[in-house]
């Protein structure tokens, strides 16, 4: 110690420090340019690294499987025909209890960095938050789509070889059977990660997120006066699972979203509040 | 290097942080110290970008954290402890670490060997002991062998053996010519492994000085005597201009460390001395009057004041 401090001045570039009067330490390990990339990576780490993905994907595909198998063995072993309904409409009993764990993985992506503190080491070996909300984004967006697309394909196929009593579905119908479906539902994870993001708290997330999926539903059910009735039906139509039952062409209603509208949708609400979350962010302290 | 000037951090009316201007400089340890509750976290999580300022300036080598390419390479930081999720391994949550940096995996099983952790990589870090969480903590700052380290209260929970580790790590850390930052809230520690020294108190400055100064203000030296020949002695040492207190109990004291000349002294004059012991007053005692007026929330160990209801009711007892 006791060597003359020279007066302190702001160093004016830190690639001037190895000109700085004082001495410095130079890390053997290469400085690298990190890029969204090096995010990913450690996003994907992160997300296989905790028993809850295995929980809630494991559960998810549970669900889909053995709802859809048996949907499909008990209309394949009944006398009626499916009418102008293909079997593939048989998958959307487990799709809609499955919902609920890609929602809750989500929410957890997001909020339970918050929960454990995890967040403020994120932040600090990541400083860009944009990046980290991206990378979170990226990688939970295609585990899901991933595992759902196989699930109901999978479920899909069965299906259409259990039941023989019914239309074959056209290509276009096995299109949004499969991976249109399984887009709509990882959108929907996607915006219960942006709801974690913001709120911060992963029971508080969940419990948002389920509202949004079945109140909408719940509350037609109980609009019995005559003046609510146009509520009702756009409450009914926009619901979360008549838009998801959309992708099998059934529909409670024959008016609203049809097509590939709910995917639309979705895809819109999510951006919005993509863009909200990642405002929220910036300006935030973690 | 990491340069703070006019930081300030406001919640609501509450001034967490007030106006901190200070440089820690490369190649030694410098303390943080202030008690609890005095801003030492919020500086530190304004350092590294996670809070906002509400005014100043914090700057790393002359950058913001966020623009830093590379941070953990640039900087590593132990802030509180436990921030990661339980439920992953520790050789798992540093190589999440280390991937969002391009850091190689060589170098996690490296840091998890230094800090003594490679038995339990594999194990969820839920069931870690507070001194492994610790441990775990400042590996992470460790990763990308960064020229900055900065450790919030690193000595906290851990065991005499862990407090020793941490001590000389810090030490060697800055003897490599890098900059340690490290709060805590004991002086004793400081002490032990700081060069230089930045005290705050309720968020403002109250001292920026090196230790080695800090300790010559503040600790008082002085030269205990016990003598049954009390008035011999006391002339003696007023004849060769060594003045004496008398601080009751039949104790003499003396400024300064003059035990020799005063030991020399009763000798020549045949004094009996019982007792003849240089004292100083403890760090800890100065660093607790200096932040006196700013403790916010004081033990009210002290006399017991008036309740509102009278004190008739213990009377009794």
């Amino acid at each position: 110690m006791s060597t003359p401090q020279p007066p302190t001045q702001a160093a004016p570039a830190w690639q001037a420090v190895p000109g700085s009067p004082y001495p410095t330490y130079t890390s053997p390990i290469p400085v690298i340019r990190t890029h969204l990339g090096h995010a990913l990576a450690s996003e994907w780490t992160k997300i296989r690294s905790v028993r809850s993905t295995m929980w809630t994907l494991g559960v998810f595909v549970l669900l889909v499987i053995g709802i859809g198998l048996a949907a499909g063995a008990l209309v394949a072993n009944s006398s009626d025909d499916l009418g102008d309904e293909t079997p593939l409409s048989l998958g959307f009993f487990g799709l809609l209890l499955g919902t609920m764990c890609i929602i809750t993985l989500g929410v957890l992506t997001t909020a339970s960095e918050y929960g454990t503190g995890m967040i403020r080491t994120t932040m600090t070996a990541c400083p860009s938050r944009g990046r980290v909300m991206a990378a979170k984004a990226i990688v939970f967006f295609a585990v899901a789509f991933g595992v759902t697309l196989v699930a109901s394909s999978f479920v899909a196929f069965v299906q259409v070889g259990m039941v023989t009593e019914a239309r074959d579905p056209s290509g276009a119908e096995w299109l949004k059977g499969t991976v249109g479906v399984s887009l709509y539902i990882a959108l929907l994870g996607l915006l219960s990660l942006v709801v974690g993001s913001i709120v911060r708290h992963s029971a508080g997330a969940i419990t948002i997120m389920i509202g949004i999926v079945l109140a909408p539903l719940v509350i037609a059910l109980f609009m019995f006066s005559p003046s609510l009735e146009d509520l009702r039906q756009a409450l009914f139509e926009y619901s979360i699972p008549n838009q998801l039952s959309v992708f099998y062409s059934q529909s409670l209603t024959d008016t609203g979203p049809s097509g590939w509208d709910p995917l639309w949708i979705v895809l819109g609400v999510t951006a919005a509040a993509f863009v909200g979350a990642y405002a929220l962010l910036e300006r935030r302290d973690v | 290097m990491i340069e703070l000037e006019g930081l300030t951090k406001r919640y609501g009316e509450k001034v967490a942080v007030n106006n901190l201007t200070f440089a820690v400089r490369p190649g030694i340890v410098t303390g943080f110290l202030g008690p609890n509750g005095a801003g030492k976290s919020t500086t530190m999580r304004m350092i590294l970008g996670l809070d906002h300022p509400s005014a100043g300036d914090v700057r790393i080598d002359g950058k913001h954290y966020d623009q830093l390419k590379d941070p953990l390479t640039y900087i590593g930081a132990l802030l509180e402890a436990k921030a990661w999720h339980g439920g992953r391994s520790a050789y798992n949550h540093l190589l999440c670490l280390a991937q969002s940096n391009g850091i190689s995996t060589s170098r996690v099983r490296e840091v998890l060997e230094t800090v003594g952790l490679t038995a339990v990589a594999r194990k969820k870090t839920k069931g870690f002991s507070m001194g492994m969480g610790q441990r775990l903590g400042i590996a992470g700052a460790l990763l990308g062998d960064p020229r900055i380290l900065m450790f919030d209260e690193p000595v906290n929970g851990l065991d005499p053996e862990g407090i020793h580790w941490i001590r000389n790590l810090m030490k060697s850390l800055a003897a490599q010519g890098r900059t340690v930052f490290v709060s805590s809230h004991l002086m004793s520690e400081m002490a032990l492994t700081a060069e230089h020294l930045v005290v705050i108190g309720q968020g403002r400055l109250l001292a920026d000085t090196s230790m080695a100064d800090f300790i010559e203000r503040n600790s008082r030296s002085y030269v205990r005597i016990r003598t049954p020949q009390r008035e011999r002695l006391l002339d003696v040492l007023h004849e060769a201009g060594v003045t004496a207190v008398d601080s009751g109990g039949g104790v003499l004291e003396v400024e300064g460390g003059k035990s020799e000349r005063i030991g020399e002294l009763a000798a020549q004059n045949q004094i009996v001395l019982h007792e003849l012991s240089p004292q100083q007053a403890s760090l800890e005692e100065a660093f607790m009057q200096l932040t006196a007026e700013s403790v916010e929330y004081h033990a009210h160990s002290d006399t017991p004041r008036e309740q509102p209801w009278g004190d008739s009711w213990n009377k009794g007892a």
